[in-house]
C-alpha cells in the first residue's frame, strides 16, 4: 500500500484514441477502452472488463460515493471506501492473484479518485447508453465514441432526511414530475393512504405510498434513502437484471424483500469462495453477514428493501473483530 | 405487449425462499418470512425479523386496538398486509418517555393530548409515527405492520423459532 495520494498533474489524455476515447490514470492505475471493453493496468498487470459492465459499477461507485465497503466491479477490479480516502485495487479480494503476488492497491483522498471516475463515466458513456437503466430500457454501450449522456450519468439520487413525502423532503414520485411507472410494475396499485391531519397538525401527519413510489423508479440497483431512524436507514431499490457490482460488506446489512424474487450468490469477501446461495421472495428478510460479497439476480423487476446501519465506527468494530459478522447468534 | 406480474405477499398467500447452504452456516443470514412471522404472533407482539446492533425491524401482527405507544424517535410504519389505522396524538407531557428510552414505550390508557389526526393505511404505505406523539392501531381484519424503531424492552427476540437453520430451506 501507498501513501494516499491527493493529486495529479492530469487525470486524462487530451487526445483520443482511434476509437473516440480519452485514457485516463489514477496512480499506478491506466484505463482504457476500445469499442467492446475496458482495460486496467496496474504494475503488475492487466484485465479486460466488457465496456457496459465496466459503465454500470463505475456509475453506481461514483453515484453511491463508493457505498459502505467494498464495491467489486468484477472478480479483479474494485474499491474499499475509507470514509475519506479509497483503495483503488487489482486482484486485492482475489485468492489467486493474491497467492500469485500480482495484486495492487493504491489509495486516494475521495475527491481525486471521485474526480478522475467522474470524467472517465463522462467520456466513456455515449448518447445511446445509461448505465442505470436495465439492459432492455437502454441502448448499448459498445462501438466507437458517440456522444454522451450527461443527464443519466449526474441524476439526482435521493436521501431523504426524516422521510419521502414529508414537508420540506424529498418529493413522491409522479407523472408530472417525469416519473411514470415502469413497465414491469403497471400492475402496482397507485392509491395514497387516507391522511385526516387535525389543523395544526399537517406538517406531522404524513404517509406516502411506498410500492407507488418505488413502481415508479427509472433506475435499478440504485439503494436511496426514503426513511431515517437515527442512523438506521432504510434504502429501498428496484432491481432487475443482475447487480452489476459484487457488494463486499464492511458491517452487516439487511434486506427484505418487498415483491418477486432475487437470488444471491454470496461469497467470502476477502477470497471469493462461494459461501451460500440465498433466494428472496416477496416477505422474506435476510442478513448479510459483514464478512461476505454478495451479488443479486433479479429475473423480474423487483422491489427490495436494503437496511443499513449507518454508524461511522462500524467498520472499525467489525474489522477489529470487535463485532461479530453475524448480527445475532442462536 | 408484454405483460408482468407482480408478486406482493400476505397473511393469506406468501411464498418463502431460504438459504442454500454450500460452505457455510444458514443461521448466518437470520432468514425469516415477514408473512409467517406475523401469522404466528399474538396482535400487536413487536416481533424482531431484523437486528442491527440496537436498531429493529419489527413484524406486527394488526389485529383489533393496540394499546397506545410513545415513540422515542421517529418510528416508520410500513403495511405489508391488510389495512390499518393509525392514530396520532400529541403528547401533553413527552415526559411520559423516560429519557434514555429506546424504541418506544407502552402508555396506561388513552394519554392527555392532542389529537393530531388519523392515517388509513393500506399494503405498500409507509406513515411517519413522530417523536412527540402517541400512536395506536387499528386493524378490522388481520394485516401486517413493518416498524421501523430501535430494540425496545417489549421487543421479542425469538430467532430460533422464526429463522432456517437448516442448510437447505424445508421443501
Amino acid at each position: 500500500m501507498s501513501s494516499t495520494t491527493t493529486a495529479v498533474p492530469e487525470i486524462g489524455s487530451i487526445e483520443p484514441n482511434r476509437h473516440g476515447y480519452r485514457s485516463f490514470a489514477l496512480g499506478g492505475f491506466r484505463f482504457s477502452r476500445d469499442e467492446y471493453f475496458a482495460e486496467v493496468r496496474w504494475p503488475k498487470g492487466h484485465h479486460w472488463l466488457p465496456v457496459d459492465a465496466f459503465l454500470r459499477a463505475l456509475q453506481r461507485d461514483i453515484a453511491w460515493g463508493f457505498f459502505y465497503g467494498i464495491v467489486n466491479f468484477d472478480a479483479v477490479v474494485g474499491t474499499v471506501n475509507h470514509y475519506g480516502s479509497v483503495d483503488l485495487f487489482a486482484g486485492r479480494f482475489n485468492d489467486h492473484y493474491r497467492k500469485a503476488g500480482l495484486d495492487h492497491s493504491e489509495r486516494f483522498t475521495t475527491p481525486l479518485i471521485q474526480r478522475v471516475f467522474e470524467a472517465m463515466l463522462d467520456d466513456w458513456t455515449n448518447a445511446t447508453f445509461d448505465p442505470f437503466a436495465s439492459p432492455q430500457e437502454t441502448g448499448s454501450a459498445f462501438g466507437p465514441k458517440n456522444g454522451s449522456n450527461k443527464e443519466a450519468i449526474t441524476r439526482h439520487r435521493v436521501t431523504a432526511r426524516r422521510m419521502v413525502g414529508a414537508p420540506g423532503d424529498e418529493p413522491v414520485r409522479t407523472d408530472e414530475n417525469g416519473f411514470p411507472v415502469n413497465r414491469h410494475f403497471r400492475d402496482v396499485p397507485q392509491d395514497k393512504p387516507e391522511v385526516l391531519a387535525e389543523p395544526g397538525f399537517e406538517d406531522e401527519v404524513v404517509a406516502f405510498n411506498l410500492f407507488a413510489y418505488l413502481s415508479r423508479s427509472d433506475v435499478t440497483w440504485n439503494p436511496s434513502i426514503v426513511s431515517v431512524c437515527k442512523a438506521s436507514l432504510y434504502c429501498p431499490t428496484t432491481e432487475e437484471y443482475i447487480l452489476p457490482v459484487i457488494h463486499g460488506n464492511d458491517r452487516v446489512e439487511w434486506f427484505v424483500q418487498l415483491s418477486d424474487e432475487i437470488q444471491w450468490e454470496v461469497e467470502d469477501r476477502d477470497t471469493g469462495a462461494v459461501r451460500a446461495r440465498v433466494t428472496m421472495r416477496a416477505g422474506d428478510v435476510a442478513a448479510m453477514p459483514a464478512d461476505i460479497r454478495h451479488r443479486g439476480f433479479s429475473p423480474k423487476r423487483s422491489m427490495l428493501l436494503v437496511w443499513e446501519n449507518a454508524t461511522a465506527e462500524l467498520p472499525q468494530l467489525y474489522a477489529s473483530g470487535k463485532m461479530p459478522p453475524t448480527p445475532v447468534a442462536f | 405487449m408484454e405483460h408482468h406480474v407482480t408478486r406482493f405477499g400476505s397473511l393469506q398467500s406468501y411464498e418463502k425462499g431460504g438459504v442454500e447452504v454450500i460452505h457455510d452456516d444458514a443461521r448466518n443470514y437470520v432468514f425469516s418470512n415477514v408473512f409467517e412471522v406475523a401469522s404466528k404472533a399474538r396482535p400487536y407482539e413487536k416481533v424482531a425479523v431484523g437486528k442491527n446492533i440496537e436498531y429493529v425491524i419489527e413484524a406486527i401482527r394488526a389485529e383489533g386496538t393496540s394499546g397506545w405507544r410513545a415513540p422515542a424517535q421517529d418510528e416508520f410504519a410500513l403495511v405489508m398486509d391488510g389495512e390499518v389505522e393509525i392514530r396520532l396524538l400529541k403528547l401533553d407531557d413527552p415526559g411520559v418517555v423516560p429519557a434514555g428510552t429506546q424504541g418506544s414505550v407502552p402508555l396506561a390508557g388513552t394519554p392527555a393530548g392532542r389529537r393530531m389526526g388519523v392515517v388509513r393505511a393500506r399494503r405498500g404505505h409507509m406513515t411517519l409515527l413522530p417523536v412527540g406523539a402517541a400512536y395506536q392501531l387499528h386493524a378490522a381484519q388481520p394485516g401486517v405492520v413493518l416498524l421501523q424503531t430501535l430494540a425496545g424492552a417489549d421487543t421479542i427476540e425469538r430467532w430460533a423459532d422464526i429463522c432456517q437453520t437448516a442448510p437447505r430451506p424445508k421443501a
